[in-house]
């Protein structure tokens, strides 16, 4: 049985070497931020140029964008075991397979953010949002919504892995799943940026936090079984 | 069988027991129809090495994944280091090495990188003194901090055999270890294996190349049609030879000792 620091110290390790082999070649992190601008400008003109209608889908907006560029972000990191079978040897290191979800998802995590970091500014400048008001909201939501998307990415990331189709199959499976987590990460923002006269932020907050909870246990213990072949 | 640190972090066998560290008993395992293993019985004790041969397609590989946990019998069971094969399969897994078609190496990371990724992963101290003696062992001393993206496959291969070296398993297990390396590479595995096995530890070795395992594997199992027979005592005794084989249904087994729980 390992202690929590020993299962903290190989979650590290997981992450480190996730994010510093997307570090040396920003293949996947160039091409999820590419994929999100050209989403943010394709939904800025599907809903013409008036700035208040922009406003107003601005929040579901920018989540699907999030959405489908941080799928890319999740099949990336099992790709990478399974370009030199380096899955098999990851699997037979000692000790709880738990660390390394958390590994993975520390990573896909960090990932998402960043991601998240560039692309919230520039549908700011889009839409005209008030970001710099906004901005302590915009980040509790962005973070708790995230940690959501991510913790249920990574796992069915795991469950998507050893079939051929993964990269479509991960989005059937996923979306589904995550649309708890987008109804109230969608209210949630929509509120922190256009107001929010019921006072209706909150609740959305705490349901994020509920889902994060719930999710982030059941995928934490589900790994083991998802990882097995 | 015990492992024990060394305040350097090396892990040194220390034979105590004679039980087997691999025994398995009617392994059989279906893939759709197909019957990769149609119920194999196997024993492999300490300081024992084990050439597993068989056709393409004859369950070698399969039977490799099944003892190293990460791949479960549709029937059968078994004991490693005393431990059962499906049930206590967390409590197996830090002391089997795994040398398979691909390296398991992460192309972007150097090959220090790599190593101190698997001393990190196996709780073992980072050294970076163990992770460049290792690499010099296997003659890449100069490659050091160079991505293994770009190393051939042989050197590639090293850097596994590097990994093997560095964590010290107390069983290995080879699935054509021979394969993409040149003779000095080939020299090296055998050097491994020998100390490996001279140590304590255990070895099943799947290839097709009898030869040059001559003098390092002392018993040869051929799987045919999904069961293990005996084909000889000693890969020595008859290095490359086709000939010779004495099928006996059911008894890949060498004689079981005593179960015992080790480790």
């Amino acid at each position: 049985m390992m202690s929590p620091k020993e299962v903290a110290g190989r979650a590290l390790a997981v992450a480190w070497k996730d994010l510093t082999a997307e570090w040396r070649t920003r293949a996947t992190f160039n091409a999820v931020v590419a994929l999100a601008v050209v989403m943010l400008l394709l939904f800025g003109f599907a809903l013409g140029p008036e700035t208040e209608a922009l406003q107003r889908a601005a929040a579901g907006i920018i989540w699907l964008t999030i959405l489908f560029s941080g799928v890319l972000s999740f099949n990336r990191s099992y790709q990478i075991e399974l370009d030199n079978g380096a899955l098999e040897t990851l699997l037979l290191y000692p000790g709880s397979r738990k660390a390394i979800f958390l590994g993975k998802f520390l990573a896909n995590l960090v990932f998402v953010l960043l991601v998240e970091a560039l692309l919230v500014p520039l549908a700011a400048i889009l839409y005209d949002l008030p970001l710099v008001r906004a901005l302590p909201g915009l980040i509790l939501v962005s973070v708790l919504g995230t940690f959501g998307f991510v913790v249920l990415g990574t796992l069915y990331a795991a469950m998507a892995s050893r079939v051929r189709a993964r990269e479509v199959l991960l989005p059937l499976l996923l979306f589904p799943m995550l649309v708890p987590v987008l109804v109230a990460a969608v209210a949630a923002t929509a509120a922190v940026l256009v107001g929010d006269p019921m006072g209706d932020a909150g609740s959305w907050i705490r349901l994020l936090v509920v889902f994060d909870l719930i999710f982030g246990i059941a995928s934490f213990f589900a790994f083991e079984y998802v990882i097995e072949e | 069988m015990r492992n024990v640190t060394t305040p350097t972090g090396e892990r040194e066998s220390a034979v105590e027991s004679a039980g087997p560290i691999v025994e398995l008993s009617g392994i059989a395992r279906k893939f759709g129809d197909r019957w990769a293993l149609r119920g194999v019985d196997l024993s492999v004790g300490p300081g024992e090495g084990v050439a597993l041969l068989g056709r393409n397609g004859g369950g070698k590989t399969t039977l490799l994944r099944i003892i190293a946990t990460l791949l479960r019998p549709s029937r059968g069971g078994g004991r490693i280091f005393g431990y059962d094969l499906v049930r206590e399969a967390a409590s197996i897994r830090g002391e089997i090495g795994l040398l398979g078609h691909t390296p398991g190496l992460y192309g972007d990371l150097t090959a220090a990188e790599n190593l101190r990724f698997a001393l990190r992963m196996s709780g073992q101290p980072v050294s970076m003194d163990r992770i460049r003696e290792a690499l010099a062992k296997v003659s890449l001393e100069g490659f050091a901090d160079e991505r293994t993206r770009g190393f051939s496959a042989g050197m590639q291969r090293r850097v596994a055999l590097a990994r093997l070296l560095l964590l010290r398993p107390r069983l290995v297990l080879l699935d054509e270890p021979y394969a993409a390396f040149d003779a000095a590479g080939i020299e090296l595995i055998n050097s491994y294996l020998r100390e490996h096995l001279a140590q304590g530890g255990a070895a099943v070795v799947a290839t097709h190349d009898l030869a040059r395992a001559r003098g390092v594997l002392g018993r040869v199992v051929e799987l045919k049609g999904g069961r293990a027979s005996i084909r000889d005592d000693s890969v020595g005794a008859d290095p490359g030879g086709e000939g010779g084989a004495e099928p006996l249904t059911r008894t890949g087994a060498a004689p079981s000792p005593a179960r015992e729980r080790v480790g």
